[in-house]
């Protein structure tokens, strides 16, 4: 199908995307590469697309005070391709070549991703694993949402109307973080049908600040608290076990929940094996 | 400035075209509508099969998520364009070669897809190809002979430069 009729302006700032958002209906466009779709099927119809592509001071990946802070603007191929992301991320840098197709990872943006807030997708997944900081601009200024407050429900963040996200912030991982990524999905860089993205700090035998975010089995992407703290007790069985208290994946035109749930302890155990390993 | 209507200047296929376009109008239906550049086909229209790829500024893209309005001042290459330079040449060979197509949909989209990673030097394994081109769709070949033409060319392209 074709969209329903918009019109389009290109912001030359965040200043002036902000004040073009102020405009009943529109839209923030980024990549484009879940929004164009959602227009093409006319599942949304905004009046107006401020279009974001041109604001420089968006883009950039830097190291700053014991944090990796990646502009909103960011290619995920730029992401994939950066050394600093694979240093100081690895869990992004793991996650990333499962992201969409080549195609889609040249044009889709970190930001756009985040924003979007696809339940099924990576990388809110893997920013709640790590504890993000998700930096915003809107009408009243700037502020910053931790990622375990960002993702409200179902498509719903704590981005307001007329709030652009401007970055992302990971802390920086040292030599005793690890990290772990899987996901099943019907087709390499499709959405997944259930998917895990885990962190952990290595603790003698042990592992202490364990965060599992599950993706594809709910509204949002969800911790998975309980087998969490089975997890930093080095039990994979027992949390296994406990994922039933943490989840409860509806169906979906993919898989039936009882299907994502057994799935669920599946990435679990893979993903356990991977954080038992040393970061090399 | 927040118009309906934009006049755009892109560069297709080394040629600059200037046009008044409807910003809800996607890249590749102005590439096929406004410039009869039909090589780049509209399948699913949701960025899932692959079939409208095109490249902007060097990089392929989904040519149905991205709106023509947003190509003002970028470099846009099609199917034409990239035939007829005869970058492809030996791919697009290797495909007649190795049955890799038959009713020809998906292959323009194949041919620019695989050609970025024939682009990126090397010769990938087999699955490093299928996994570069899970997001083109073809319905017909079963994609086994898609894979063994672009692996020839990977290695046909390293030997000439060995």
């Amino acid at each position: 199908m074709k969209p329903a009729p918009f019109a389009y302006a290109r912001a030359r700032s965040l200043a002036q995307a902000v004040d073009l958002l102020a405009q009943d209906d529109a839209r923030v466009l980024a990549g484009g590469q879940s929004l164009i779709a959602t227009l093409n099927m006319r599942l949304s119809h905004p009046a107006l697309l401020v279009d974001i592509n041109e604001i420089d001071a968006l883009g950039g990946i830097s190291l700053r005070n014991g944090e990796l802070m990646i502009g909103a603007l960011t290619r995920h191929v730029e992401a994939e391709r950066s050394a600093e992301v694979a240093r100081h991320a690895p869990l992004i840098a793991l996650a990333m070549p499962h992201i969409g197709h080549p195609a889609i990872r040249n044009r889709g943006t970190i930001g756009g991703s985040v924003a979007f807030a696809d339940p099924a997708a990576e990388l809110p997944a893997c920013l709640l694993a790590l504890g993000a900081q998700i930096d915003i601009t809107g009408p009243t200024g700037s502020r910053t949402v931790v990622a375990d407050e960002f993702f409200k429900d179902l498509f719903e963040t704590a981005l307001g109307a007329r709030d652009v996200l401007t970055a992302i912030r990971v802390p920086a991982a040292t030599t005793a973080n690890r990290v772990g990524f899987a996901e099943f999905a019907r087709r390499h860089g499709d959405y997944a049908i259930a998917g895990l993205a885990a962190t952990a700090r290595a603790d003698g035998k042990h592992f202490a600040d364990v965060r599992l975010a599950y993706f594809g089995v709910g509204s949002t992407p969800v911790r998975a608290r309980h087998a969490e703290a089975a997890l930093a007790n080095g039990d994979v069985d027992a949390a296994v076990v406990a994922l039933v208290q943490d989840l409860d994946p509806p169906d979906d035109v993919q898989a039936t929940g009882a299907v994502k749930g057994h799935l669920a302890g599946v990435l679990l155990r893979r993903v356990a094996r991977q954080l038992m390993e040393p970061r090399p | 400035m927040s118009e309906r209507f934009h006049e755009i200047a892109v560069t297709v296929n080394g040629e600059e075209v200037r046009e008044r376009v409807d910003a809800r109008k996607t890249l590749v239906d102005f590439l096929r509508e406004n410039l009869a550049l039909t090589g780049s086909h509209v399948g699913c229209e949701h960025g899932v099969c692959g079939a409208c790829t095109v490249r902007v500024e060097g990089a392929v893209v989904r040519g149905c998520l991205m709106l023509a309005v947003q190509c003002d001042g970028k470099r846009v290459e099609t199917i034409e364009g990239v035939a007829d330079s005869a970058e492809i040449a030996d791919l697009q060979q290797a495909f007649v070669t190795r049955n890799a197509l038959q009713c020809g949909y998906c292959t323009p989209g194949m041919l620019l897809t695989a050609q970025e990673l024939l682009a990126s030097g090397g010769v990938p394994s087999r699955e490093a190809i299928r996994i570069h081109l899970s997001g083109n769709y073809c319905r017909c070949t079963g994609y086994q002979a898609i894979v063994d033409a672009v692996e020839a060319v990977a290695k046909a392209r390293a030997g000439e430069r060995a």
